[in-house]
């Protein structure tokens, strides 16, 4: 079990280890003639308009919201499906009343408005 | 027959040995082979993204009715690698006003995020690194680093452009985390394991592939990884006539090159996952196993590219509608059918 997670950190490593040698070559071999024209942000050949760091709209948090509540659910789902079929009816029951009760909460939100992009 | 796995037991029984007359215990046995087995799946995925460029340039060129690139190289094969080597030369703007920090690391965690992946994939009989006990949904998690990483580039560019890009991109990705998901919950469902090596042995014959027990979440997979991928329908973060580039406006050379690398990596381990769940994995008669694995999994990636030149593009609000409009309901609906199926078919 050890040994599977080390495979895991030796990838990680390995990955990690592989860009920063990929981005070492690059910084050898390229160019570098920075001047503050090309360093500007980009904004489709104007000078840049205010500040980029533009306010955060409310519905990418809303999105991120429902996702989370989504995500736990699927992580409870799991287990429930591996064990699934040595489980009876009640088990099938009982996880279709937690899915009905986060059904509805989706409902909500869908008719609240809360689903739609402008 | 070609089997590699013969190879690879050589290999390691090779460098257990080489350890051992060194004098160093167990643990650094197990250490080198992992590297060892890393440093492959690396150069493996190395060569793999190095392929799927030139084809993914030939088939697009093939569906516009032209040749794509035909001068490097015999059919233009070794474009791929000149074009690497000229991204390598290129000089490595970084504007002035970034978040040095998180600008730096941002390619880094969407790479690593996508290789990571590599661990539990069964490329073949005996040719998985490390066959986890919780495998899939170990890949489920990995993919989902990825959205950190976008959101890193996205915002740390100082860009409205590449942060309004990074955050649609995120949200897209994050919304059709969760039909995907779910379409792989009906799955387990029949396989009663999360273990990518045991779910292909599950299907050696062709009339056990879960494709047949399962078209509906094979479907709600295929759209869900299309959107994960950030592929054409789904592609509106990085189209190149909405957002400039999206979140990678502000990369140059190989900064750039390591997303690209990433994105090409993914659709590959997406139609790696969908090859292993759905279409029996290596299984298959003749053929050595692993040219099975390449075979079903290059299938796959072609089906994406397919729909890349089929579909136009949908809208923000489109895409986010079929999300969480459509697929997810439909997703709770395959796994109700499924477990009432099961429950059906064993009583």
């Amino acid at each position: 079990m050890v040994s599977d997670f080390a495979a895991v950190a030796v990838f990680l490593g390995l990955g990690v280890g592989f860009v920063l040698i990929t981005f070492l070559l690059a910084k050898l071999i390229s160019p570098s003639a920075p001047n503050p024209i090309k360093q500007s942000t980009y904004e489709c050949g104007e000078s840049p308009f205010g500040p980029a760091w533009i306010q955060f709209n409310v519905r990418f948090y809303i999105f991120a919201l429902i996702f989370v509540v989504f995500d736990v659910e699927t992580v409870f789902l799991f287990p429930w499906a591996i064990a699934y079929q040595s489980l009876g009816l009640f088990a099938f029951v009982e996880m279709l009343v937690f899915i009905a009760i986060l059904i509805f909460g989706l409902a909500y939100a869908w008719r609240k408005g809360v689903l739609k992009w402008y | 027959m070609l089997e590699l796995d013969k190879l690879v037991k050589i290999i390691g029984d090779g460098i257990d040995a080489g350890i051992s007359a060194l004098g160093l215990g167990p643990a650094w046995v197990v250490l080198v082979q992992l590297i060892v087995a890393a440093a492959v799946v690396l150069i493996f995925a190395s060569l793999v993204v190095l392929f799927l460029v030139w084809w993914e340039r030939k088939v697009s060129a093939r569906f516009q009715m032209r040749l794509g690139p035909m001068r490097v190289g015999w059919q233009g094969t070794i474009q791929t690698i000149a074009d690497a080597l000229k991204l390598l030369q290129k000089e490595l703007i970084t504007p002035a006003n970034v978040d040095r920090g998180i600008y730096f690391w941002a390619p880094v965690v969407t790479f690593v995020a996508a290789l990571a992946v590599y661990v539990t994939i069964p490329f073949g009989k005996g040719l998985i690194v490390r066959d986890l006990n919780i495998g899939i949904l170990y890949i489920l998690s990995i993919t989902t680093f990825t959205v950190i990483g976008l959101l890193m580039a996205g915002w740390s560019s100082n860009n409205k452009y590449a942060l309004l890009g990074g955050f649609r991109s995120a949200a897209q990705v994050v919304s059709y985390e969760v039909p995907m998901a779910l379409a792989v919950v009906g799955v387990i469902m029949l396989t009663q394991t999360l273990s990518m090596g045991e779910i292909v042995a599950q299907q050696q014959k062709f009339y056990q592939w879960y494709i047949w027990r399962q078209p509906l979440g094979f479907l709600i997979y295929l759209v869900a990884a299309t959107a994960e991928c950030n592929r054409t329908p789904f592609d509106l973060p990085e189209a190149d006539s909405e957002l400039v580039a999206g979140f990678v406006t502000e990369y140059s050379g190989m900064k750039f090159a390591m997303f690209f690398l990433a994105e090409f990596l993914n659709m590959f381990t997406v139609a790696a996952v969908a090859t292993t769940l759905f279409f029996g994995g290596w299984n298959g008669p003749v053929l050595p196993s692993w040219a099975w694995f390449m075979i079903k999994t290059l299938l796959g990636v072609f089906v994406l590219m397919w729909f890349r030149w089929t579909y136009p593009r949908l809208r923000v609000d489109q895409l986010m509608s079929f999300a969480w409009k459509f697929l997810l309901p439909l997703a709770f609906i395959n796994i109700v059918l499924t477990g009432l199926g099961i429950y059906i078919f064993k009583s």
